[in-house]
């Protein structure tokens, strides 16, 4: 049970008014959820519609990032059942001869570096995902005693951020790279898919620096430490994703070809 | 504007933009303005298949390309942003939160932006027709290569790119919505409502919404691969060595056009569901609640749903019988789709045996709900006739393709809309549209929905093939096959100039509904589910399953009622 | 006999073109079982739904999910169940396997907005075809290279001529786009896409003219890309192709 324990009748008595996500009154470290419908065990005749647990806005974004990161999955999924139907395909030539246009693309190697590199951001990003959860440094947050917690999630995220732009920027040079050896995007179905894998994920990265600024932004603006959480804890599972996709997706081009 | 009191106190909370009232009210309003232009153009199709001559005033005759700029436009519209815009995105939201006993949508400001993405979707689409060589000529399923290059027709070049930003932007903001929806159903339903006692419309929603998740983003993936074969000369879906027009295109490497036609009815099937799905959803709990009874074997209703949308992503192929598909692979797909034949039928039957005996009330929701039925079943027949590879072979692409999902689709999908419209009103504006009005309008439609799509069946078997712009004028044997189905194409196209005017009493009912005095009661329906609770969402809680019903069929019990009245004997 | 006559009573009932292919009577009967069974599956579930509609309200009673649902249900299984399998049979006996040896080779292309028809000639092969070879207004539409020397006797007609009652092996090809060979009277449909070969094969049965439709959306010019399929006895179609073919060798001759 939370530390500080409020009882269903004075709950009752401050009706909710902005929302009913009840965040702000209880500490944020309460593990309670409820409401959801799944009421039959829930004492629902006595609890009044609205009252949920601190933690329900959190899992209602996670869940929201959750089904957002489905349709990901999915969009990579048909590029790379694509990429092994056209690995698989080839035409007969003038002289009946069965050739297939398909030429491995080399990957730089720099892409094992920046995978490294991914890595670390994600271990970076939980580290701000966890130093926001830490009970009673969110227990001080809470009640005002300090701000330690925003403080270390911030030191966390910029270098999640720092680390994710360093990708970026090594993807980039690996596209100069294969430049330079005249493996452009047109030149053979091999390289297509190349360049359109990467810079599909590419995009989605700069989705996720985007999340992340916004994070940091909102870790200095927001004032209910719920809300704080929750822009670093969505923010992180996105980074989480778009990380393990890429080690997928990396092992597709430098083993899949 | 007047609201009932359910809806009013939700309104305090957020701003009046992202409130999901104002989102349910635009998408419901994009969808006029495509449903709007998709008539009309479908009417002119119709003008132009019966009278070839016929010249369009301020315009002049109809080019066979612009036939098909009209054919393309009037799916596109038709399909995304009328029957996945206003059944899914508009009632889901208008009513959705109200009948989950929640108050507003997950993630409001999303919603919002999907809105008014969805919206920048219909604009952009719009502009094909105004784009150097017009709207796209390649149908709403955009086969490469004739998609994949300007070469291949007028419309094809500027047009084509526009149709495949509109529908990017359109598949974004579709799952988009539909992440909001899943969310919502998930994590906001109120007290008491577990997920036994979801009234059906919530799954047809919540299905829907997962349908959208899983196949958007899969279309996206084939919309970027083929912008990428359009611009930057890649060779996803075009051939080595294509000679388009007399000009051999520069791609490098075997793209298969197949690939293309895979990965687009992978989403293409699972969204004809997401069509439909709400629409199902909606019928069963009004025929329900007109016919004062439970809806029958409603765990099964449940199971069906679900498995309707997971059948429904293993069928694509069905689509694919006689395009180049392995002739095993054919197989599989047909026995997939013999298969969810299976808890369609389920449905039709529940659905009979809710209603069977039970008097219900005739009123125009409840007609549209039958309307919806009996549509459903004429169209859905012949789903299974398609799905059988070797009769699919003789009828793939005709018009007899066309009589069936109109008929399915639109049809049974716009009856759904209507029913939605007459059943929620009083919720809505809290006034009831008029029942004489209503029920000529009922009648007008049916009439014409049966008239004009029931003998493309027999146009289609006597060999019409989909998406000509001429039927006449052709020399040999061709053209006189095509000469038997002409006093068929006539009486075709009165059907449909017949239903499009059968719309003009619903319209004078809206406009004389909204300017009347008179209120609407608070639930004049005697509906059970939580969207008519007299109270405010803050003091519900959901007591029990949807559709109690007394055996005198006067008394009810709606799902907010708590348990102090006393039960009523289940039926 | 008796079957043939329901079947063409059908097929005037439900407007379809006359049957001239070996497989399309078993289409058609198969066809027209699916028809009329989904035409009184309508008229049943109708009846039912305006009979309970019409009916007075019934007291209750237990509700029998069994009877209402589930034995319909298995009903409609079964008559599912026996319609595709009836499907699948002919389906597999058309496309599981490839024409018979001795059937005819013709090579059907289309392109926008026409079909070109080769015929492999004496040598039983067909010549090697470049698009960088197409000159349509050069009188080679298929891009025929002459140097291969399967090429010589090859014939290209816009006319596709077949004889009577011998089996047909048609190998489908697009130069551009996806186009759809349909031949309504043979029951036949296939499309051609670019990049790949299709084969389907048939058996023409009467002699007649018959319409051949492109049924797959290709373009402005879709609704007038045909072209005529001439079934000939087969002593006809020999004189034709021998005129054909010496036609073809004197202009192959400057
Ligand atoms: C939702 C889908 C939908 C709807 C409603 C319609 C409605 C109509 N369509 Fe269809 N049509 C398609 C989807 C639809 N269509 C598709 C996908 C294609 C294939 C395109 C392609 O090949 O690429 C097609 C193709 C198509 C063709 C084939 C063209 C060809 O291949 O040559 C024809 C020809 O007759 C036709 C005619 C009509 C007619 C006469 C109507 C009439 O019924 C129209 C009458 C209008 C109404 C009855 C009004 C509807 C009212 C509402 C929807 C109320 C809205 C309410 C709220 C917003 C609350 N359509
Ligand atoms: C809402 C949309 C919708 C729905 C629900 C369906 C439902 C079904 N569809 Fe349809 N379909 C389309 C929309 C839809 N379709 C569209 C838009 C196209 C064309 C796309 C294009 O090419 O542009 C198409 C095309 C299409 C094809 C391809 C045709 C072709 O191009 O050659 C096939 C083939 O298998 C098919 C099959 C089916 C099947 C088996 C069902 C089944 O789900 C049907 C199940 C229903 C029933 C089986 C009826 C049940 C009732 C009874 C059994 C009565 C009970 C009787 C008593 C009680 C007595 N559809
Ligand atoms: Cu070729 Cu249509
Ligand atoms: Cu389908």
């Amino acid at each position: 049970m939370p530390p500080i324990v409020t009882p269903p009748e004075i709950e009752r008595r401050h009706k909710v008014h902005e929302s009913d996500n009840g965040s702000g009154r209880r500490p944020p470290t309460d593990k309670r959820t409820g409401g959801n419908g799944e009421g039959d065990s829930d004492n629902w005749n006595d609890r009044p519609q609205g009252r949920r647990g601190p933690r329900e806005r959190l899992s209602q974004v996670r869940m929201g990032v959750f089904f957002g990161l489905f349709a990901v999955l999915m969009f990579f999924i048909a590029i790379v059942s694509a990429f092994f139907v056209t690995r698989a395909s080839g035409h007969f030539d003038a002289y009946s001869k069965y050739v297939n246009e398909w030429l491995p693309t080399t990957i730089p190697s720099i892409l094992w570096l920046n995978t490294a590199v991914l890595i670390l951001s994600s271990a970076s990003a939980e580290m701000a995902r966890r130093s926001m959860f830490r009970e009673e440094d969110v227990m001080d947050e809470w009640i005002g005693l300090s701000r330690r917690t925003s403080q270390r999630a911030t030191a966390w995220l910029t270098l999640t951020l720092a680390l994710g732009a360093l990708f970026l920027a090594g993807q980039w040079v690996a596209w100069d790279q294969l430049a330079a050896q005249h493996v452009f995007f047109k030149s053979n179905p091999s390289s297509h898919f190349f360049y359109l894998i990467t810079v599909a994920h590419a995009v989605h990265l700069f989705v996720g620096v985007g999340a992340l600024i916004a994070a940091l932004i909102g870790l200095r603006r927001s004032h209910q430490i719920a809300s704080r959480q929750i822009f670093v804890d969505a923010t992180v599972w996105y980074w989480h994703a778009m990380g393990l996709l890429w080690l997928f997706l990396f092992a597709l081009l430098e083993f899949g070809q | 504007m007047n609201v009932s009191p359910a809806t009013s106190v939700a309104l305090a909370p957020h701003s009046r933009w992202t409130h999901h009232r104002t989102v349910g009210f635009g998408y419901l309003a994009i969808s006029a303005v495509a449903v709007g232009v998709g008539t009309v153009l479908s009417l002119l199709m119709r003008l132009h298949l019966s009278w070839p001559a016929w010249s369009l005033p301020l315009h002049g005759p109809i080019l066979p390309e612009e036939y098909l700029g009209l054919v393309t436009m009037h799916g596109t519209l038709m399909l995304f942003f009328v029957l996945t815009v206003a059944p899914q995105s508009g009632f889901g939201n208008l009513i959705l939160p109200a009948q989950i006993g929640a108050r507003h949508m997950a993630f409001p400001r999303l919603n919002a932006a999907s809105m008014w993405l969805t919206g920048l979707a219909l604009l952009v689409l719009l502009t094909a027709f105004f784009v150097p060589g017009g709207s796209p000529i390649s149908g709403w399923t955009a086969y490469p290569p004739l998609s994949a290059t300007a070469l291949a027709g007028p419309g094809q070049g500027e047009g084509m790119d526009v149709w495949l930003a509109a529908i990017a932007l359109f598949s974004v903001a579709s799952t988009l919505g539909a992440i909001n929806t899943l969310t919502t159903i998930v994590k906001l339903r109120g007290e008491g409502m577990s997920w036994p006692r979801l009234p059906l419309t919530v799954w047809g929603w919540f299905t829907a919404a997962l349908l959208s998740v899983l196949a958007f983003s899969v279309l996206l993936a084939a919309l970027a691969m083929l912008f990428c074969d359009r611009h930057l000369q890649s060779s996803f879906f075009v051939p080595g060595g294509d000679l388009v027009n007399g000009v051999l295109l520069q791609h490098r490497g075997d793209g298969s056009p197949l690939l293309w036609l895979h990965l687009f009815w992978f989403f293409g099937h699972p969204e004809v569901y997401i069509a439909i799905l709400p629409g199902m959803g909606l019928t069963s709990m009004v025929l329900a609640n007109f016919a004062h009874r439970r809806v029958f074997a409603y765990r099964l209703m449940i199971a069906t749903t679900l498995l309707i949308g997971l059948l429904g992503i293993l069928v694509w192929g069905h689509h694919m019988f006689v395009a180049g598909l392995n002739p095993f692979a054919g197989s599989a797909f047909a026995l997939s789709s013999m298969a969810i034949a299976l808890p369609a039928s389920a449905k039709v039957l529940s659905w009979l045996a809710t209603i069977w005996r039970s008097r219900p009330q005739l009123t125009t929701p409840m007609l549209f709900a039958l309307g919806f039925v009996s549509l459903f079943i004429t169209g859905g027949l012949t789903g299974p006739i398609l799905a059988q590879p070797i009769l699919d072979e003789y009828l793939h692409n005709t018009f007899f393709v066309v009589a069936h999902f109109h008929l399915i689709m639109a049809m049974a999908g716009v009856f759904g809309l209507f029913c939605a419209t007459y059943y929620w009103f009083p919720l809505l504006f809290g006034k009831m549209l008029s029942e004489r009005l209503g029920k000529l309008h009922f009648w007008g439609t049916i009439l014409g929905a049966y008239a004009t799509f029931l003998p493309m069946h027999l146009t289609g078997l006597a060999g019409e093939p989909r998406q000509y712009a001429q039927l006449t004028g052709v020399p040999g044997p061709a053209g006189q096959l095509l000469q038997t189905t002409l006093p068929l194409q006539n009486h075709i196209t009165y059907g449909a100039l017949f239903l499009a005017c059968a719309q003009l009493p619903f319209f004078l009912n809206l406009v004389l509904t909204l300017r009347s005095r008179l209120r609407a009661s608070q639930n004049p329906w005697s509906a059970t589910t939580m969207e008519w609770a007299p109270q405010a969402a803050d003091e519900l809680a959901t007591h029990r399953d949807p559709c109690h019903y007394a055996e005198d069929g006067v008394l009810f019990l709606g799902q907010w009622e708590p348990d102090a009245t006393s039960e009523l004997p289940p039926e | 006999m008796h079957l043939t006559q329901a079947i063409v009573t059908g097929q005037s009932f439900w407007h379809l073109p006359v049957d001239a292919s070996r497989h399309g009577p078993a289409l058609d009967a198969h066809l027209l079982l699916n028809l009329w069974i989904a035409l009184s599956l309508l008229a049943l579930a109708h009846l039912i739904l305006l009979a309970g509609l019409a009916f007075r309200r019934r007291a209750s009673r237990p509700v029998h999910t069994l009877l209402l649902e589930y034995i319909p249900l298995a009903a409609l299984t079964l008559l599912f169940a026996f319609l595709a399998a009836r499907a699948q049979q002919l389906w597999a006996a058309q496309r599981y396997t490839g024409a018979s040896p001795a059937a005819m080779q013709v090579e059907v292309t289309g392109m926008q907005f026409a079909w070109y028809f080769r015929y492999p000639g004496a040598d039983a092969a067909f010549g090697e075809t470049r698009p960088s070879l197409v000159a349509p207004g050069e009188g080679n539409p298929l891009g025929l290279d002459q140097t291969d020397r399967h090429s010589g006797d090859d014939l290209v007609t816009s006319q596709l001529v077949l004889p009577a009652g011998r089996e047909v092996d048609l190998a489908l090809r697009s130069q551009d786009v996806i186009h759809g060979f349909a031949v309504p009277e043979m029951r036949l449909k296939q499309n051609a896409v670019p990049g790949q070969t299709a084969h389907i094969h048939f058996t023409p049965t009467q002699p007649g003219s018959y319409a051949i439709l492109c049924t797959q959306l290709c373009g402005l010019g879709h609704y007038r890309m045909q072209a005529t399929m001439q079934v000939l006895p087969p002593a006809e179609f020999d004189a034709w192709l021998q005129a054909q073919e010496a036609a073809a060798s004197k202009r192959g001759q400057p």
